[in-house]
């Protein structure tokens, strides 16, 4: 890989084919499948916005959209799951198994990746959040994440989402380049993308989250 | 782009806020619980309405009593356990009946997703004959709010609004309608109907029942309950599905070739109704989250055919798309549907789901904040190896490693009470025994308990965990703060005032971000040998972080590694490749940590 942006696995250093994911979304989505996207990471990484960002773009594009959230006792820094489905017709707002799931976090990508379908793809950024738990049992945080996600598939892209976020000068646009790089697989329209990042992120933050969402979708590229 | 005019992707909580705007809601209240919360949060941006945060549940309820009797539209709002505390007011309620139309919000929470327990709410409804109407996602959140309120009119009771977790915290679409008005300012007096002596509430109690049988018809012929009959039947027209709420969705979305009948009214349940679609069908099965609520009064309304439900779903936590479809492949799949047809019906339960793990994963629990001013208070009880009776709100994480300090978390309120409970039935515990409990907890339901402990010559020690703010629930003002919900300004109530007025002489109030002066002051407490109080007064970290100039870290040459301070369980204090260090990140400058550290390896520097 000459990109640095990423640590990728063995299917996406032959380049994954973005096209091919978005036609056949498109049509499954046409014959009326719903697709399902789990968002995973730690309360307060900012999991809320990022799925608001998410549905109100597949909306925009004319979908059936449902999404799930956590509030409460949950936040307090610990692990929290969301979902956002979309298809012309969806019903549950919980996924059962997910077509992709987008962790903030490596340990919660882990964790969550038995929701995974099989032919699946995980998007997770690059960071190692230490949950107390660590500190205080005999369990320790996991060594090679990477290693132990390719047990289960080969469908995964890890993003260095935090240092590339640092290098526009903003931690917390990390998401919204981790959604660039969702954005490559999900038959969204570009301008609805550009839409809902407008409409959802703080007014004087809108051109830094712009950037990030076009590194986002740049890495794989 | 679609055009998305009047079309608004919006939380169920959002919805039913939306609801009470349009449907001319003139008055509403609440007191803050997860997953209800964001009801009044979201009402409050209206203008038109005047609504008020009341110190709990059942103020709420009666101010929201008082307001239909004036005339208003009014919507009060709680979570499950709220109505508990609201219990009281509400079955008579039923009786009374209202002038303006009234709707009562309870949110359950399947699964404790942020409550001490899952009790199933809908038999309030048929406890209280108060109807209820339960939404299987937001549009209709929003549009039974409505529909409630013309029923109230309609009927002259009450009526519920039941949502549960996933349908109060998961966006759907909604179409935006406009406001309407509604009537208000025709307050007669009636005391026959609002005055419940028991000559006269012996008179509404038949009144009530009448009601109720009126209902019920209601309920068998409104198209709120509808029958969903998929394109092509052939494969299950001999089964039909019963189910409502959410659960309704889960069912919709995998059993694609069976009728349902999705109840939207769910009490009184619309018996007839039921008896229609179970005519010419084999099988009914329902479908409901935690207790056979439905299951109960369908097998009751009697259709005559074989109904199954419990025996296949689990009475605890949420149902999903996975159990259902499980059951699916039970019914179509295999023995069960062909046991049915020929009428031998004996197949064996479905387990619920239990999560795979992949490896044995490091649970994340929630915590509490970097810098949260409760920690210092329970990493010194937890040392001084205190019993320490809880309550609900933040700090009852204190209960996980590392802190690990409390010893009960009842209910709102529960603490102060059973502090005095252990003490009178076991004497050798006195110069122990601690209750905590936060700020607008107390404001809530421990002045009872706090006069209570005066009166029978209670010797504990009280703290209160005043961080200035409802945190739990996403930081809500309340009575101590001085700012009313519509951010009017108002009298700021302190709880060491209102201790001293209760008849207690040891009244403290101290800084936690001060770890040596707070040791102090809980050892002197607990020595005494009557009651004491100690108001641990820190904003909370949430509310606002100034920035500082300064930063705390661990001096590496000076660090013992001996690990005192991650038994202090701050999320800032982080231990990666044997080395201690602060994550700035996160770090919010309490500078609790520094005297924590007994080598002084913990400084504060310039950043």
């Amino acid at each position: 890989m000459k990109n640095n942006n990423i640590s990728c696995n063995k299917s996406c250093s032959k380049k994954v084919d973005f096209e091919y994911h978005q036609r056949k979304w498109r049509k499954l989505i046409d014959d009326g499948s719903v697709l399902s996207v789990l968002l995973a990471g730690v309360g307060g990484q900012g999991i809320l916005l990022t799925s608001k960002v998410l549905s109100e773009a597949a909306m925009l594009d004319g979908l059936d959209v449902k999404v799930s959230e956590v509030h409460g006792m949950a936040q307090r820094g610990g692990s929290v799951v969301g979902s956002v489905r979309m298809g012309k017709r969806v019903y549950s707002p919980v996924a059962g198994k997910a077509d992709f799931i987008m962790s903030l976090e490596k340990l919660e990508a882990l964790r969550y990746i038995n929701k995974l379908k099989e032919n699946g793809f995980i998007i997770l950024s690059d960071v190692e959040i230490y949950p107390i738990s660590v500190y205080s049992g005999d369990i320790s945080y996991p060594k090679d994440i990477n290693s132990e996600i390719e047990n289960i598939t080969f469908n995964y892209i890890v993003v260095k989402a935090v240092e590339m976020a640092k290098r526009l000068n903003k931690v917390r646009v990390a998401n919204i380049i981790l959604l660039g790089c969702l954005s490559n697989f999900i038959p969204i329209s570009y301008k609805c993308w550009i839409e809902s990042i407008k409409k959802n992120v703080p007014h004087n933050a809108i051109d830094v989250n712009l950037k990030a969402f076009e590194e986002g979708k740049r890495i794989i590229n | 782009m679609a055009n998305l005019k009047n079309l608004k992707l919006l939380t169920g909580n959002e919805a039913i806020a939306q609801g009470a705007y349009e449907a001319g809601v003139k008055i509403a209240a609440a007191y803050p619980g997860t997953p209800s919360t964001e009801i009044l949060e979201n009402i409050s941006k209206y203008k038109e309405i005047y609504c008020q945060w009341s110190v709990n549940e059942k103020v709420a309820m009666e101010f929201a009593s008082g307001s239909s009797i004036a005339g208003a539209r009014t919507l009060v709002a709680m979570k499950h356990v709220g109505l508990n505390v609201a219990a009281d007011p509400f079955m008579t309620l039923s009786y009374t009946g209202i002038n303006g139309g009234l709707v009562i919000v309870f949110a359950d929470d399947p699964g404790m997703h942020s409550s001490q327990n899952e009790q199933d709410n809908r038999y309030y409804s048929k406890f209280s004959k108060i109807p209820m109407l339960e939404p299987s996602d937001s549009q209709e959140a929003k549009d039974f709010v409505k529909e409630a309120l013309n029923m109230s009119e309609k009927f002259d009771t009450p009526v519920i609004i039941r949502t549960t977790t996933r349908i109060s915290h998961s966006r759907s679409m909604v179409r935006i309608g406009e406001r309407c008005n509604s009537k208000s300012g025709n307050y007669k007096k009636n005391c026959q109907k609002y005055v419940m002596i028991p000559a006269y509430g012996r008179k509404r109690h038949k009144v009530l029942l009448e009601r109720w049988k009126k209902l019920t018809k209601f309920a068998e012929n409104s198209e709120l309950n509808k029958i969903c009959n998929p394109p092509d039947v052939s494969l299950a027209g001999d089964v039909g599905i019963i189910t409502s709420g959410i659960s309704y969705q889960y069912a919709r979305e995998v059993f694609t070739n069976t009728p349902i009948l999705k109840l939207s009214i769910t009490s009184p349940i619309a018996k007839k109704t039921v008896k229609e679609f179970a005519n010419g069908k084999k099988l009914l099965i329902i479908i409901e989250e935690l207790e056979p609520f439905l299951e109960e009064q369908i097998k009751e309304a009697n259709p005559g055919i074989k109904i199954i439900g419990k025996e296949y779903f689990p009475q605890f936590g949420e149902l999903s798309l996975e159990i259902l479809e499980d059951l699916y492949d039970e019914i179509f799949g295999t023995s069960l549907f062909k046991a049915i047809s020929s009428g031998n019906t004996n197949s064996g339960n479905i387990e619920p789901e239990e999560n795979v793990k992949v490896r044995s994963i490091p649970q994340r629990p929630p915590v509490l904040c970097a810098g949260c001013p409760h920690r210092s208070v329970f990493y010194i009880l937890k040392k001084l190896k205190t019993i320490v009776m809880g309550d609900i709100g933040c700090y009852t994480l204190s209960v996980l490693p590392p802190l690990s300090s409390l010893d009960s978390c009842l209910c709102m309120g529960a603490g102060i009470g059973q502090a005095l409970g252990m003490e009178k039935a076991d004497p050798e515990l006195k110069g122990r025994i601690v209750s905590v409990i936060g700020d607008s907890t107390f404001f809530h339901s421990g002045i009872t308990p706090l006069i209570d402990s005066v009166y029978n010559k209670g010797s504990g020690l009280i703290i209160i965990l005043d961080n200035r703010t409802t945190a739990m629930t996403g930081r809500q003002v309340n009575p101590g703060i001085g700012k009313t919900l519509m951010e009017e300004t108002t009298f700021e109530e302190k709880p060491e005032v209102i201790a001293r007025a209760a008849g207690i002489k040891n009244v403290k109030v101290v800084n936690p971000y001060n770890l040596m002066l707070l040791e102090k002051t809980i050892k002197e407490e607990l020595k005494k040998q009557e009651l004491s109080v100690i108001v641990s007064r820190q904003k909370c970290v949430l509310l606002d972080r100034t920035k500082s100039s300064e930063r705390v870290y661990i001096d590496t040459d000076e660090c013992a590694k001996c690990g005192l301070c991650l038994k202090f369980g701050c999320p800032a204090i982080e231990y990666r490749n044997n080395e201690y260090t602060i994550n700035e990140l996160l770090c919010t400058n309490c500078k609790v940590c520094v005297d924590i550290c007994k080598k002084g390896a913990i400084k504060v520097g310039d950043k």
